[in-house]
């Protein structure tokens, strides 16, 4: 059995007086204990809503969620507040976007590690600084002693996004989700970071959905990539498998628009052409049509099923033929 | 943070400066004039001529002020001529302060213990039934007069509930120590005297909370607001922190800043609203002398009262300043 077997998973908006808005649409995806899953897409494809519902830290009000997360057989949408507050930080850690304001302006360092520790471990406050340096050094801060009594805009950048690993980490979850961590952090500090994470998921087993819309970094960390577009799982595939042979036409495109060093010069980039502005409903098509460079009539009329083939999920009525020429792996 | 407050300290000396001699000159353009006031319309013309020069009103305005620059220096402020007639300024000043500094208190306390709670609970259930409820309520907080409801407490409340509705403290044998009533009766261990001193304060110290606890419990509410929207909470939350530690150290304790602002903005108000407070509950404070004084045209008492309260009020701002020091370490170490 997966660690976390996320099934038919809905996330509907509803404001009052507005359309309701299904920012996910029945997205299914297992990780496995020790393995890295890649969520990956453009802006509000829904892979940061995915994870807030798998943290349960969606607002209460104006949202409804169906479908399933089970987490080590117990589903966590069916938990009550408190049981899955007492989960939260000690079966599963998260880590952010944006290293500074994710950490609070005015509590030291020290007390925003420790106070994991005190809440899922039972540890007093003196054991836990002494556990918080050791983490601190773990995910390579310096001097971590002096660290622990600072506040969060004495740190550097990256340093910060390491305390942010070290907070996530701290009660040993076996699964952890972050949710493009590196985003707003220098490319230097993004490949830092990244390696960390890596060492740190490997180390400690712990497993990881890596949310992000960087196929670099899907490359350079993940076991499994699912390609989300309109809040569906359009293609899902090993990530060799992915990046040797994209079928899904916007998984194709997000790999032929990653700039080449060893392009010629003047050559130009090949953007995916729209936005997600130009969006159909699932209901009436393939959201991605309209932006689509293979549609057919049909992509407009039907809904694409989702079909399984060798070791892939595809939602496409008109896949890519194998062997168009795309972008090669990129590595970290 | 020592040389910023010592500069502050010197900028005050140049503010009461300046206060003083425009206060001087106001205090004479108000018709009228302590001479009026104390011989009535109908005194005959010499003896309005005997009085005026007795008070030193005879010679110029500039020779009288740096008449009144140079006693002042030796801590001789004039002697009342309309709220206590023959007693100096100073003295008035010493002996009602405590008063009103106690009823400031207590009114500033209600009005956090109140505002601070409710604006939290307000912002956390935004659009519910209760933050609406309590912005209307709040509104009306800070639209009704002072007085109306200083005179409404008096009139129905202390009836209803037995509260008395005038003076610091019963005719009781108290000692007096510190002029704190309240404080009084816990040094002496004369615990009657600090419970009948609270009844007193009371339903002052809530009709003069209402403008502040207004006031607080809006920034309190819009702060928190703010706070709850934050990235780090979400991650206080993502660790399964309890309830209780997100509200204390994560969601108040970055709210607090423009609350304490707030406060000490407050003060200023609870000046203006202590004397019509003081005036309807007949409570000997600062507010109440302020009160009879401009009746009575009172030149010295006012002068000093007024550069008194202003002092507080800047001190009391400078004292919110270096607070902010204290809750946000991002000042600190600036």
């Amino acid at each position: 059995m997966a660690l976390l077997e996320v099934r038919d998973l809905s996330v509907v908006f509803q404001r009052k007086g507005e359309e309701p808005f299904r920012a996910v649409d029945g997205v299914s995806f297992d990780v496995e204990p020790g393995q890295t899953v890649g969520l990956v897409g453009e802006s509000g494809c829904g892979k940061s809503v995915t994870s807030l519902a798998i943290m349960g830290l969606l607002p209460k009000r104006g949202v409804t969620i169906t479908g399933s997360v089970s987490y080590d057989g117990t589903d966590l949408l069916k938990l009550s507040d408190k049981e899955m507050r007492d989960r939260r930080g000690r079966d599963l850690g998260m880590v952010f976007q944006d290293p500074l304001s994710s950490l609070n302006p005015v509590v030291p360092i020290g007390l925003q590690v420790t106070e994991v520790l005190e809440r899922h471990r039972g540890m007093a406050r003196k054991e836990a600084m002494v556990e918080a340096k050791t983490l601190l050094d773990k995910v390579g801060i310096p001097d971590p002693n002096r660290r622990l009594k600072e506040y969060p805009h004495q740190l550097s950048g990256g340093m910060r996004q390491r305390a942010l690993i070290a907070i996530a980490l701290a009660c040993r979850p076996k699964l952890l989700i972050a949710d493009e961590p590196t985003t707003a952090l220098d490319v230097t500090i993004q490949a830092q970071i990244l390696t960390l994470m890596k060492e740190l998921v490997h180390d400690l087993g712990t497993a990881l959905v890596m949310i992000t819309h960087d196929l670099g970094v899907v490359a350079g960390l993940c076991d499994e990539v699912n390609v989300l577009y309109g809040g569906k799982v359009v293609e899902k595939a090993m990530r060799h498998k992915l990046f040797a042979e994209p079928r899904h036409p916007y998984t194709h495109g997000l790999l032929a628009s990653i700039p080449r060093l060893d392009a010629p010069r003047g050559e130009k980039l090949t953007p995916i052409k729209g936005s997600v502005a130009d969006n159909i409903p699932w209901s009436q098509g393939c959201a991605f049509a309209p932006r689509c460079p293979n549609a057919l009539d049909v992509c407009t009329r039907e809904t694409p099923a989702e079909e399984a083939q060798l070791g892939r999920l595809l939602r496409c009525h008109n896949p890519v033929v194998p062997g168009t020429p795309a972008a090669e792996e990129v590595s970290v | 943070m020592l040389r910023y407050t010592i500069r502050r300290l010197i900028q005050l000396v140049g503010v009461v400066l300046v206060l003083s001699l425009l206060l001087f000159a106001w205090l004479r353009v108000l018709p009228g004039g302590p001479v009026s006031a104390l011989l009535g319309e109908r005194a005959t013309p010499e003896s309005r001529e005997a009085l005026t020069k007795q008070l030193g009103l005879d010679q110029p305005i500039f020779v009288q002020y740096f008449k009144f620059l140079g006693r002042a220096a030796t801590g001789d402020f004039g002697v009342s001529t309309g709220v206590q007639p023959g007693d100096s300024a100073l003295e008035i000043f010493l002996q009602r302060f405590p008063a009103t500094l106690e009823l400031s208190f207590f009114a500033i306390l209600i009005a956090i213990l109140v505002g601070v709670p409710l604006g939290y609970i307000a912002a956390k259930r935004r659009g519910s039934w209760f933050d609406n409820v309590s912005v209307v309520g709040s509104l009306i907080g800070v639209a009704v007069p002072v007085f109306f409801l200083a005179y409404v407490l008096k009139g129905v409340a202390s009836s209803a509930l037995g509260l008395p509705s005038s003076g610091r403290q019963d005719a009781i044998d108290a000692t007096r120590v510190t002029g704190f009533f309240t404080l009084d009766g816990m040094i002496t261990g004369e615990w009657d005297a600090t419970l009948n001193a609270l009844e007193h304060l009371i339903l002052p110290a809530i009709a003069l909370a209402t403008i502040p606890f207004a006031v607080i419990f809006r920034i309190t509410r819009a702060a928190v607001l703010d706070v709850l929207d934050e990235d780090f909470v979400r991650t206080a939350e993502s660790k399964g922190l309890t309830a209780p530690v997100i509200r204390r150290r994560h969601v108040l304790r970055n709210a607090m800043l423009p609350v304490v602002t707030t406060i000490g903005l407050q003060t200023g108000a609870l000046l203006s609203g202590a004397v019509l407070t003081e005036k309807v509950f007949s409570f000997s404070g600062v507010g109440e002398a302020l009160a009879i004084g401009f009746e009575r045209r009172d030149y010295p008492v006012l002068l000093l009262l007024i550069i008194m309260a202003t002092i507080v009020y800047v001190v009391v701002n400078l004292l919110v300043d270096l607070s902010y020091a204290l809750i946000d370490p991002r000042i600190r170490t600036r």
